[in-house]
């Protein structure tokens, strides 16, 4: 088919792909310095969504402007689901930092449900409208068929978040505490990083993005409920082990293979079949590259 | 040795006791089982349900009851999800329940009735419409007090050829029973009326986005979108279209013939067609049964309140000209007895489905679905 059905569906997989990023981002992270799969972190990320469109109806109905609401509802998300991700690790992990790993992976399981059950309660079971926070720009009108203005904030918001995080992985102190946690937690504690602080810090950092994902998916999907965050997190998930999970570039790149694979099936062959599709994909990579596409070869069991 | 033995035989005639109290106590009331969605993402389609089997139960018994006995409600939620249906029919049928009403969606009613089947109790959905239910004659213990979907599907493709001037268009589902079923009746129906099928897919229920499927959409350039599903995913799939240019026409079931369809999608609702159960609102019994419900609960009746009112006046109405609780007796009844309800008067042919129950085409107008003629 023609040129611009084909850039379409690029773009369609590079918005979705972003999503998968910035939720994956936090798998990884903390996959990669404390060697957890975190199950609870699709909960933050519907958590910072909620968050969101309660911060920005308050907002909006006092009367401020567009993009004062979109910074404040950002901000409080971000704030609130760091707060959250902050909890969730002295709670559920901490305490079993020493404990056999299976038990901190029911631990998160557990979270997991907790989490989209309190929310379910405290909340709504109900599918709430989630206001398109981001307004239709003049000068991107004649692109606007091929690339809507919610999808060019995704895309442009997760490469912003993406330096962002690049900066602070190589060039602030916490970074570099990370890496050296991440490389080797005995010998960093003993040469004095204060190891529960730096985790803490990951779990905040990856309960930051996630949030940014919620509230960007919410605004151009128009609506949320408690359960988005478990096939969302699923699909990062997935993504985080495509790119080689422990690897924050692995982790970006598994997204967009992941959502350009999911794109480009629906585009060309079948909808029918998206999630069958992915997961094959997945599967023949996983047999070629067994720690992903730019995990590190190590033996060791899982 | 022989002291225990003395307590065993004092304890097992106690318990045999027990038992013989308890059922005595059962058969003062004639148990109905009300199973459905009362939680979870599709609670709005079965809580009105409960409610419409509460108001009604308490007006018969009120005023003595079905074969002189007090009608006890057993109600049981069923989160609309088939795995689930299993465990709250066979919670209904250990409970006693001697008739059901529901369930709510076709994939958990139908995973349910087989166990219905086995323990002999009838059951009657106000909503279940998927077509097998009733004309494959597999369940001769089933109800229903809606029209299944294969009418809608004539509705829709009747609609669109003679209204609206539909030359193409595409089906799109939820791969969901219900969902699938529809969109298959479309497509055959569309296809007879002489309508080109440019697209027939499923997306995939919850997903993160659905820009892929709008994109191809958009290159088949259809006239018309048919949706086979219920309202989150066709929200974000209309959103999406209008966010993208895209002005086609979008029709649904009555999967989407909900009021949070149009709170969640909004502006982007405005003109989306949906068929669902024909406008009764100038029925008396209908006034009445909407009266009732805001006087109880102080809002107005969710979806299949009207359908849901009129399963429980017709199952009890049948027991009682049945004067037994009796299987055979009480199908003869529904078969045979017209019952005055919501919907009009009706009974139910030999497959189950209620005669006089037809659908009607609407149109979202500012925020509200309007009836076509």
């Amino acid at each position: 088919m023609d040129f611009e059905y084909f850039t379409q569906l690029f773009f369609g997989g590079l918005t979705r792909g972003s999503i998968y990023a910035l939720i994956a981002l936090g798998y990884t992270m903390v996959y990669g310095i404390i060697e957890l799969i975190n199950f609870a972190h699709g909960e933050i990320y519907m958590i910072g969504a909620f968050t969101g469109l309660i911060i920005s109806s308050v907002l909006t109905m006092m009367g401020m402007p567009t993009l004062a609401v979109i910074i404040l509802a950002g901000m409080a998300a971000i704030i609130y689901s760091c707060a959250y991700g902050y909890t969730m690790e002295k709670i559920a992990y901490k305490p079993l930092r020493n404990a056999p790993r299976l038990s901190a992976l029911i631990s998160a399981i557990g979270m997991s449900l907790f989490l989209q059950n309190y929310v379910l309660l405290a909340q709504t079971s109900d599918f709430l409208p989630f206001p398109s926070l981001v307004p239709e720009f003049k000068f991107w009108e004649p692109y606007s068929h091929i690339l809507t203005t919610p999808e060019l904030m995704i895309l442009s918001t997760t490469v912003f978040v993406m330096i962002l995080l690049t900066f602070l992985i190589k060039f602030t102190k916490i970074g570099k505490a990370m890496r050296a946690t991440s490389q080797d937690k005995i010998m960093a504690s003993l040469l004095g990083i204060n190891v529960d602080q730096v985790i803490s810090a990951t779990f905040v950092v990856g309960s930051a993005t996630a949030a940014i994902g919620g509230i960007l998916i919410a605004s151009h999907i128009g609506q949320i409920n408690f359960y988005m965050g478990f096939i969302a997190g699923i699909k990062a998930f997935v993504a985080a082990v495509l790119g080689g999970i422990g690897s924050i570039p692995g982790a970006v790149l598994g997204s967009f293979v992941l959502g350009w694979t999911e794109s480009f099936f629906t585009g060309y062959i079948s909808s029918d079949y998206e999630d069958v599709f992915a997961f094959i994909f997945l599967v023949v990579i996983l047999i070629f590259r067994p720690s992903g596409i730019l995990g590190r070869s190590q033996t060791q069991k899982v | 040795m022989k002291k225990v033995g003395k307590w065993l035989a004092l304890i097992t005639v106690s318990l045999f006791t027990l038992t013989a109290v308890s059922s005595a106590m059962a058969a003062d009331t004639i148990k109905v089982g009300v199973a459905g969605a009362h939680s979870g993402d599709l609670a709005s389609y079965g809580l009105p349900t409960v409610n419409a089997a509460k108001l009604v139960v308490k007006k018969i018994n009120a005023s003595g009851g079905v074969l002189g006995k007090q009608v006890e409600l057993l109600t049981e939620d069923d989160v609309c999800k088939p795995e689930v249906a299993g465990n709250t029919a066979t919670k209904l049928v250990s409970d006693g329940a001697i008739v059901v009403i529901g369930h709510i969606c076709s994939g958990a009613t139908k995973s349910a009735l087989g166990i219905y089947k086995n323990a002999n109790i009838i059951t009657i959905s106000p909503s279940a419409t998927s077509p097998d239910l009733t004309l494959s004659g597999e369940y001769p213990n089933f109800f229903r007090t809606i029209a299944h979907d294969a009418v809608q599907a004539q509705v829709q493709a009747k609609y669109a050829v003679e209204t609206l001037k539909i030359k193409t268009v595409a089906i799109l589902h939820d791969k969901g029973d219900y969902g699938k079923g529809q969109a298959e009746l479309a497509q055959k129906y569309f296809t007879e009326a002489g309508v080109k099928v440019v697209l027939f897919e499923g997306v995939t229920p919850g997903a993160v986005d659905y820009s892929a499927i709008v994109t191809k959409v958009k290159s088949k350039k259809p006239e018309l979108i048919i949706w086979g599903g219920y309202h989150p995913e066709a929200s974000k799939i209309v959103t999406l279209m209008r966010k993208k240019k895209m002005n086609t026409i979008f029709m649904g079931g009555d999967g989407i013939k909900d009021d949070t369809f149009i709170k969640v999608a909004g502006e982007f609702a405005e003109g989306v067609y949906a068929t669902g159960p024909r406008d009764i609102s100038q029925n008396p019994l209908a006034i009445q049964a909407k009266k009732e419900h805001q006087d109880a609960y102080g809002s107005d009746p969710g979806a299949f309140y009207d359908n849901a009112y009129s399963a429980t006046l017709a199952i009890l109405n049948a027991i009682q000209k049945a004067g037994s609780t009796d299987y055979a007796a009480v199908v003869k009844a529904l078969q045979t007895e017209d019952v005055e309800t919501p919907l009009g008067k009706i009974k139910f042919d030999a497959k189950g489905d209620a005669t006089g129950i037809g659908f009607s085409v609407y149109k979202i107008e500012k925020g509200a679905f309007a009836e076509q003629k």
